[in-house]
């Protein structure tokens, strides 16, 4: 029998020649595969539709890249695994595998990360929110607490009263670093003096250890210049703490921000184009110390609380289209079965979205949206996408950072996640929701249960 | 279902409406429709065409050409019957 012609949906394409459009221009769209060797079709028949994947290789080759550009540039510099960028257990364990510590913002990621096995001491506990019973815990276990605020302050001078263990703290600054708009709502100030006043009364009191300082100063930081700023004044202010207490601190922590290489909503150029890169920031930061009045034979550790840039590139979305339809005004609009509730950085980044067949030149100007009866899950409002048909297969890039924390169950339940590791092997790291692991959770009461008469 | 006698269709699937200055694009497929349409072949002659020399199922077909129609009825390229 005669083989059959390869079939491609017919289209007409309008040209609108010398006028750029929101859709911008793109050449052929490449195809994504496989991930990891693994093919996506091998990925989709085993585990479902959609299926979110992880790169255990990915995670391991961003973290070397990120220690390489800063312990080559600084002496001593530790990673801290910021768990509320992505704190399933399977992630944060390579993370700790690879020698990062836990950074914690709440008791529910402090047990988790204990529950990881990672060592009391090993854990930096960061968040305004932190109960009593928290900040006892964290005392006795040895780790750094990061205070947020003044009412924080006296409760662990407070609790240091009855602990065993004298607690290691550590203040949180917010300060002016030329951005904007300029973060304050961690932290004590650096500029009206409120820092400086904060770390007077914990030298003061006997009753706690001062170890470190640490800022947050953004998020999504495109420049790295802003850390240059923010190194030099924690320096400046670990410079006066030994001037008048004769005090060294251990470490001084820069927290997170790093971009990635995802797109921005309304940015001009890709985000892959625009990611400055570990090196640029680790120059900022150490040159920053180093050039500082710091004692050089006792430079503090560096820590960095990465998250973002570590773990975005490492998470895909693998999925289907569940239909093609014309929008009022003949765009083209496809719905594919991962929605906002699933891809929550869909608010705030243009995801790139691939193919996962090979596909011809031809694309039209798409909106993509999500399975959801909601008019807001919209994946992508504008882009030029191949002439994909009901079922074929997709893969959302870079999506490892937050879309597995701040997910939602709503209306769908929410995928699988797998792992696929350094070897090719995939493994289930997080199974699929059923109507039971949500209705586990609920209560009827009892005259609502009575038979229908 | 015919297109406009004066819509002038290139062998590269290139599309002009000298009505309005307007030009589009095919690809494959949509070239073969135009072109079995300015042929005056029928709906049903052109979608046995495809079942037998491409590889899609009826449904399929039926479903992507509706929308083609569509299209092209929506950049007024089509005689109004």
């Amino acid at each position: 029998m005669k083989e059959k012609l390869k079939y491609e949906r017919p289209i007409i394409t309008k040209i609108n020649a010398g006028v750029t459009d929101k859709f911008g221009m793109r050449p052929k769209m490449p195809a994504i595969k496989e991930i990891d060797g693994v093919p996506v079709d091998t990925i989709i028949e085993k585990y479902g539709s959609p299926t979110f994947v992880i790169s255990e290789k990915t995670i391991r080759d961003t973290l070397k890249e990120a220690k390489r550009a800063f312990t080559t540039r600084y002496p001593k510099v530790k990673f801290a695994w910021s768990y509320k960028t992505n704190y399933l257990n399977a992630v944060c364990k390579i993370f700790h595998d690879e020698g990062s510590w836990a950074e914690v913002v709440s008791g529910f990621e402090y047990d988790k990360a204990l529950a990881n096995g990672v060592p009391g001491n090993q854990i930096i506990f960061n968040g305004p929110d932190k109960s009593k019973e928290d900040l006892i815990k964290a005392a006795e276990n040895g780790s750094y607490i990061h205070i947020d605020h003044f009412d924080e302050l006296y409760d662990i001078i407070s609790i240091s009263e009855t602990t065993t263990k004298r607690p290691k703290v550590a203040i949180r600054v917010n300060m002016d670093t030329g951005i904007y708009p300029q973060w304050d709502r961690f932290g004590f100030n650096y500029e009206n003096g409120e820092a400086w006043n904060a770390l007077n009364r914990i030298m003061m009191s006997d009753k706690l250890e001062l170890t470190g300082l640490h800022t947050h100063i953004g998020t999504y930081m495109m420049t790295p210049e802003p850390y240059a700023v923010a190194a030099s004044k924690l320096a400046e202010l670990a410079v006066r703490l030994e001037r008048k207490f004769n005090h060294k601190i251990k470490y001084i922590d820069m927290g997170g921000g790093f971009a990635s290489k995802n797109t921005l909503k309304g940015a001009y150029l890709p985000g892959k184009d625009t990611f400055p890169g570990f090196d640029k920031y680790a120059e900022a930061v150490s040159n920053a110390l180093i050039n500082s009045e710091l004692d050089p034979n006792e430079m503090p550790v560096l820590f960095l609380e990465t998250g973002r840039a570590l773990i975005d590139d490492a998470g895909y979305i693998t999925g289907s289209v569940l239909a093609n339809k014309r929008l009022a005004n003949g765009r083209r609009s496809m719905i594919i079965d991962t929605g906002v509730n699933m891809l929550f950085t869909s608010f705030w980044y243009e995801h790139e979205i691939y193919p996962a067949k090979d596909v011809s030149s031809h694309a039209e100007d798409t909106t993509i949206y999500g399975p959801l009866c909601m008019n807001i899950d919209v994946i992508r409002s504008a882009v030029k996408f191949p002439l994909l048909q009901k079922g074929d297969k997709y893969v959302i890039k870079r999506t490892g950072a937050y879309n597995m924390t701040q997910w939602m169950q709503f209306i769908t339940l929410r995928p699988k996640i797998i792992l696929i590791d350094t070897q090719g092997n995939t493994h289930v790291i997080r199974e699929n929701e059923t109507n039971e692991s949500l209705t586990s959770h609920e209560k009827v009461p009892e005259h609502l249960n009575k038979p229908k008469k | 279902m015919t297109i406009r006698k004066n819509i002038a269709v290139s062998e590269s699937g290139f599309v002009f409406d000298p009505d309005n200055g307007d030009s589009y694009t095919l690809n494959e497929t949509g070239k073969l429709i135009i072109d079995m349409l300015a042929e005056g072949k029928t709906e049903k002659e052109i979608k046995n065409y495809f079942t037998e020399h491409y590889d899609v199922d009826e449904g399929t077909l039926e479903n992507n050409f509706n929308d083609f129609i569509i299209m092209l009825k929506n950049f007024n390229l089509t005689e109004n019957e």
